[in-house]
């Protein structure tokens, strides 16, 4: 199992905004957590990063992450892209793409840059603009791509699909269904449960701070309650 | 000789010094947010330190240059020891703290080191071996010594080495990446305390030689030095953008230039007799000698901080400041 977490806790201040979560995801699975705005995933999803303090157990890879400072996690092949993109507004996109391979040590870093380019063309015709001047979209790639830089085993994403138009979006799962296709273990957090769960292999379905459905990703789609609550079928 | 030109030689040595002193103030704030105010003091110790070891060495049959060196060799690592003991002791710990703490910290720092200071060297204002023979060159109408040249020229290698750091290295796209993100830099893998404690370091390193180099120029150091010279390059940091690297360089070099300018003609301009208008008021005056002079080159302290007021009221963000809230 790569990633394994036990009875996640989060608060802020007297507020339980995650409570109790277990979730797995296996080598070389896409998993997706899905949601209504304020059930707590992007909370969940930072505080297995180290991010937030937490309750409750993480193991990644086998050995607990309690007390490993979080500029640990890319060495160790784990990344998040974060809610929002969190790209360097004022670094170019080939700097930005250098920072995703920080924790690397090796000398194959311009060869991975070259690499990235092949797939984004689009960064590539922008390499030398500062990554604030591009789209949401093309912010939301250099995200990725940053990510991909550190040659990750597990992929955390959050809302990637967040503030993009709908061509984009689809253009940017096409992207996660393309990494996830190299190998790449993706732990997904998405409120747009329709297409994750069409991405996705296995699903857990959190609702105020608790996992409140899992499981095969086709049969949540298939799901009545999910349906319902999820993809905007009324009853009936 | 020709006054303007002069004091335009003047003010570049003397900007040229405050830019060294302004990029400790920009990096920093650049990075936490913060206003190192104990960034002067930092200035000080290094003055003071070559002070001693000059003092030293002044005596010994070693070549003045080698003196000279050998007592920034010296100043250097003390400050950069004096600017990571800081950032370690006081600023850390309120890292997640209202922004006010740390600035309030930052004062109590800087009067910490600066009774250090005075517990060290006394309260005397101590002549600052002048070892190294000055050379007057006449150009152009101005009078440019040998030491003048050497702190523009040091300087202006110091802010390209600098500038290298910080556009073309690992650290430096680190630096610049955490003072943009620095939750984002940490999940990249940068180790964002050490980053910060880098930063304080490579300033206090930077106030080392520009405290040796003000030490040479005025040939006083004292342990209150610090504190006009911090707030003149705060300033400066101002003036060019709080923040902004380019922006500190620029704003130290045209702050110099300025109160230079502004010392070399408040005189002239203050003359009350030049003023046919006003003669029946300052008449007794001016038969004296011709002169009334209203403000003198005594003044010149306040032309940094009248700068300083017109930025803050002009043009908040500075000459070259960005927006405030790109962040994407």
């Amino acid at each position: 199992m790569l990633l394994e977490v036990r009875g996640l806790e989060v608060h802020y201040g007297g507020i339980r905004a995650v409570k109790g979560v277990d979730l797995e995801v296996h080598a070389g699975e896409l998993v997706c957590l899905i949601g209504a705005n304020g059930a707590g995933k992007t909370s969940a999803l930072r505080a297995i990063c180290g991010l937030h303090a937490r309750g409750g157990s993480v193991r990644y890879a086998g050995e607990p992450l309690e007390g490993r400072p979080v500029f640990e996690l890319p060495r160790r092949g784990l990344v998040m892209v974060p809610e929002g993109r969190g790209v360097f507004p004022q670094l170019t996109v080939e700097e930005n793409l250098a920072m995703g391979a920080f924790a690397r040590t090796d000398a194959d870093v311009g060869a991975d840059i070259a690499l990235r380019y092949q797939a984004f063309p689009r960064l590539r015709e922008r390499r030398h603009q500062t990554a604030g001047t591009l789209s949401g979209g093309e912010q939301q790639m250099l995200a990725i791509a940053r990510a991909l830089m550190s040659r990750p085993k597990l992929l955390l994403l959050d809302e990637p699909s967040m503030g993009l138009a709908p061509l984009m979006v689809a253009k940017i799962f096409d992207i996660v269904r393309e990494v996830a296709a190299q190998g790449v273990t993706i732990l997904l957090v998405e409120q747009n449960a329709r297409l994750a769960l069409e991405l996705a292999d296995r699903g857990y379905v959190m609702e105020s701070g608790a996992i409140t459905l899992s499981g095969e990703a086709k049969a949540l789609l298939a799901d009545r309650k999910v349906r319902e609550a999820y993809l905007g079928e009324g009853a009936g | 000789m020709d006054i303007f030109l002069q004091q335009v030689v003047n003010g570049l040595t003397l900007g040229s010094v405050y830019a060294i002193v302004a990029l400790g103030y920009t990096m920093v704030y650049g990075i936490i947010q913060l206003i190192n105010f104990a960034h002067g003091e930092v200035v000080m110790i290094g003055a003071m330190v070559a002070f001693s070891v000059i003092t030293v060495l002044a005596g010994t049959a070693m070549p003045p240059l080698l003196v000279v060196l050998t007592g920034v060799a010296c100043a250097v690592p003390v400050c950069m020891l004096v600017g990571y003991g800081m950032e370690r002791l006081a600023y850390r710990p309120l890292r997640r703290a209202p922004r006010l703490a740390p600035l309030i910290t930052a004062i109590g720092v800087s009067i910490i080191l600066q009774h250090l200071a005075l517990l060290v060297w006394s309260r005397n204002v101590m002549a600052f071996p002048q070892i190294i023979r000055a050379e007057t060159y006449t150009v152009g109408g101005a009078a440019i010594t040998n030491v003048q040249v050497a702190i523009v020229l040091l300087c202006v290698a110091i802010m390209g080495g600098l500038a290298f750091l910080v556009y073309r290295t690992r650290l430096g796209t680190a630096m610049r990446a955490t003072a943009q993100n620095p939750q984002v830099a940490g999940l990249m893998g940068v180790d964002v305390n050490r980053v910060i404690a880098a930063t304080f370091v490579i300033g206090a390193g930077l106030a080392a030689v520009a405290g040796v180099m003000v030490g040479t120029y005025y040939g006083i150091a004292q342990y209150t030095m610090g504190s006009i010279l911090g707030l003149k390059a705060f300033a400066a940091a101002v003036l060019g953008g709080i923040g902004n690297i380019p922006g500190a360089m620029l704003g130290g070099v045209l702050l110099g230039v300025v109160e230079a300018l502004g010392a070399g003609y408040i005189g002239d301009v203050t003359d009350m007799c030049r003023y046919s208008w006003l003669a029946g008021l300052v008449e007794e005056r001016c038969r004296a000698d011709g002169h009334f002079i209203l403000f003198g080159s005594n003044y010149q302290d306040v032309f940094a901080f009248v700068v300083l007021i017109l930025v803050l009221v002009l043009r908040p963000s500075g000459l070259l400041g960005e927006r405030v809230g790109d962040r994407a």
